[in-house]
């Protein structure tokens, strides 16, 4: 089993303190009516960051649902770049730049489960290097998508990994109103594919449990189903009060074990994370999405973004649409 | 290049298209429910496994979601995927794919991903198949921005209209009418068709009043057009060939032209596509009419069981009396 050595679980550590430290600053901007509704990451980082770490950036995709992208720092700063573009409600924040082999944000639970099948199966045909890792959650498991798209896979052995991040809750829905089975991971068995359960709350299982997934993908051996079990520590999106159904003694205990404070605390003890350290990753951190939130700020934005882009060319009544737009509409920024 | 023809039905041009497409363009991949050995459920892909193997024609397991769902993936990766489902009327179980992924993966993504996805589906009534294998459902599709669809009418148009599809950049719903599989025939030429989508066809010149139609209803519209002309009354016949892309300017052309118009659809009346052919005759040529335009549909139930199925579809009896009521009207 291949572990992350103190190289990368420094790194680790950083990328999780980094997406704890953004979440917050966008947290505050959705209260400042500054961006749209954001669904916070926090309980999420060891998962996310442990299962992204061991990827290969240049082969591998990656297709989040929503929660995930502050943890996806290792694919490049045009993530981050984009994913405030998404938060403001530009059009461009659902254009991550190519090579970048990230997805935008899906809004359907399951959806893209189906689509990592594909795009598995597409490299395959190809003859390409690479996995593909999809992220969604234990309620996205319900999903029809979810049953379709890990049989399918199952069928054609592509190199897939489904990464069921399973933080206990589906907004206000608890995981023993989701199913009835043992596990998430237990479901892998109809599929005739291997399903294992790992703590989500320590990145280097997750890692782990990743790097042997893309081992078997890779050799073609076909997908892996990994459940990481977290607690989801925040609400559910700025939208959302929790305090409504999620048990405060739950909550407590969910809180002593926090992927960050837990991986931090380790790390100090053995002399491979400071106070400074820690002090200096924060700062980067808020200059980065306060850097990032400028310059989408600042992304010009015509009225003709309404119509792009749905069609390679406009047909005759969007074309008389669009002449409507721009002769009623004068410039959006105005 | 040779200008040869041969009669073929409509399914013979649709399955030589897809023989000659997945020749020229090694990204096509086919994939559905029985498209492989058992050469499709009415053999519109037979002899595809045997040319182009295993890797390239994909029996799916029953899974519509999974099908239309991976084919966005596919396409992400750069190839040409073409996916059959089986009957229009299953779709329901892929609408969140085609809806919600496939129709808005270049506008959500800005165009960093293509969606070259051709959706193939037979569909329509009248060959006794019970409830959803028989769904017109045209106009529900036609609501979803991002989508082409497209209906052909005629075995030519098919070729022509099939391999334009399979090469848009943009997702294609490709809806094949039931009853004009082997129904339909005529003269499709043996070399490359080319007949580019939004382009309506006028199947029939006229002067007193234009039939509106599209898939088989065009050629039901078509024989009760050709009797007229006995009885004295000149009725134009409009092949939509496409209902998005509309060309909206045939359309205007052809009833400015006659002053009188009847659309005819398969489907249930409410929210048919002939409304929005009348509400788009509204807009562009509301003036040039001498009277109001009248509408042949299916009826507002669901689609009835085989005893049932010759009182719902329309047929040249009421396209006729439909026509003739018009002309009364001064």
């Amino acid at each position: 089993m291949p572990k992350p050595n103190d190289k990368q679980l420094q790194m680790i550590l950083e990328d999780m303190v980094v997406a704890r430290t953004q979440a917050g600053r966008l947290w505050n901007l959705q209260r400042q009516g500054q961006v749209g509704t954001i669904a916070p990451i926090d309980g999420h980082e060891g998962a996310v960051v442990g299962a992204v770490h061991a990827l290969e950036t240049e082969s591998d995709w990656v297709l989040p649902q929503y929660r995930e992208p502050l943890g996806l720092r290792k694919y490049g700063p045009e993530v981050l770049d984009t994913f405030m573009l998404y938060n403001l409600g530009h059009p461009a924040g659902g254009h991550i730049p190519d090579p970048i082999k990230v997805t935008p944000s899906q809004i359907s639970l399951g959806a893209s489960i189906p689509h990592a099948v594909g795009l598995a199966w597409g490299m395959r045909l190809k003859d390409e290097d690479g996995v593909v890792l999809v992220f969604f959650g234990d309620g996205a498991s319900s999903e029809g998508d979810f049953y379709e798209a890990g049989n399918l896979a199952g069928v054609l052995k592509v190199p897939v990994i489904f990464l069921c991040i399973n933080n206990q809750w589906a907004i206000s829905t608890p995981t023993h109103m989701q199913t009835a089975a043992d596990s998430f991971a237990s479901k892998a068995e109809a599929f005739g594919i291997p399903g294992i359960t790992v703590d989500g709350n320590d990145p280097s299982s997750v890692y782990e449990a990743v790097s042997d997934a893309r081992i078997r993908a890779t050799s073609g051996k076909g997908p892996t189903l990994i459940e990481a079990t977290v607690y989801r520590l925040g609400a559910h999106t700025t939208a959302d009060d929790p305090t409504r159904y999620v048990p405060s003694d739950d909550l407590s205990a969910a809180q002593k074990n926090d992927p960050v404070h837990t991986l931090t605390k380790e790390m100090k003890d053995r002399g491979l994370w400071s106070d400074s350290k820690q002090e200096e990753v924060e700062t980067v951190a808020l200059e980065r999405i306060d850097d990032a939130f400028e310059k989408a700020k600042n992304t010009p934005l015509s009225v003709n973004s309404l119509m792009d882009h749905c069609f390679t060319s406009d047909t005759s009544r969007q074309s008389r649409q669009r002449s409507f737009l721009t002769n009623s509409a004068g410039e959006l920024n105005e | 290049m040779s200008n040869k023809e041969s009669e073929l039905s409509m399914l013979e041009a649709i399955n030589e298209t897809l023989h000659s497409e997945m020749e020229r363009d090694q990204r096509i991949v086919l994939l559905g429910e029985d498209v492989g050995r058992n050469g499709g459920v009415f053999r519109a892909t037979e002899g595809l496994i045997e040319k182009f193997g295993e890797n390239r024609v994909v029996d799916t397991p029953i899974s519509e979601a999974a099908i239309a769902g991976s084919a966005v993936g596919l396409a992400m990766a750069g190839l040409v995927p073409i996916a059959e489902i089986q009957f229009l009327g299953f779709s329901y179980q892929a609408m969140h794919q085609i809806a919600g992924q496939i129709a808005r993966l270049r506008y959500r993504t800005q165009s960093r991903f293509e969606p070259q996805i051709t959706i193939r589906a037979p569909f329509g009534g009248g060959v006794r198949t019970p409830e959803l294998h028989s769904d017109s459902l045209e106009a529900q599709f036609a609501n979803i921005p991002g989508l082409k669809i497209v209906l052909p009418a005629t075995a030519s148009d098919a070729k022509g209209l099939l391999t334009s599809a399979i090469r848009d950049p943009d997702p294609v719903l490709f809806l094949e009418p039931l009853r004009g599989y082997r129904g339909i025939r005529g003269l499709v030429p043996d070399e490359e068709h080319i007949v580019p989508i939004g382009q309506a066809n006028l199947v029939k010149k006229g002067n007193d009043v234009v039939i509106i139609s599209w898939s088989y209803q065009v050629e039901l519209s078509r024989r009760v057009a050709e009797s007229l002309e006995e009885e004295g009354i000149s009725a134009a016949v409009l092949d939509l060939r496409s209902i998005v892309p509309l060309d909206v300017e045939a359309l205007t052309q052809i009833v400015t032209h006659c002053g009188r118009a009847v659309v005819v659809q398969e489907a249930p009346e409410t929210g048919g596509f002939a409304s929005e052919i009348i509400a788009t005759i509204n807009d562009e040529c509301f003036w040039s009419l001498e009277a109001p335009v009248a509408r042949v549909s299916g009826f507002d139930v669901p689609y009835p069981v085989g005893m049932l199925e010759n009182l719902y579809v329309p047929d040249e009896v009421r396209i006729r009396s439909a026509v003739l009521k018009t002309m009364e009207i001064n």
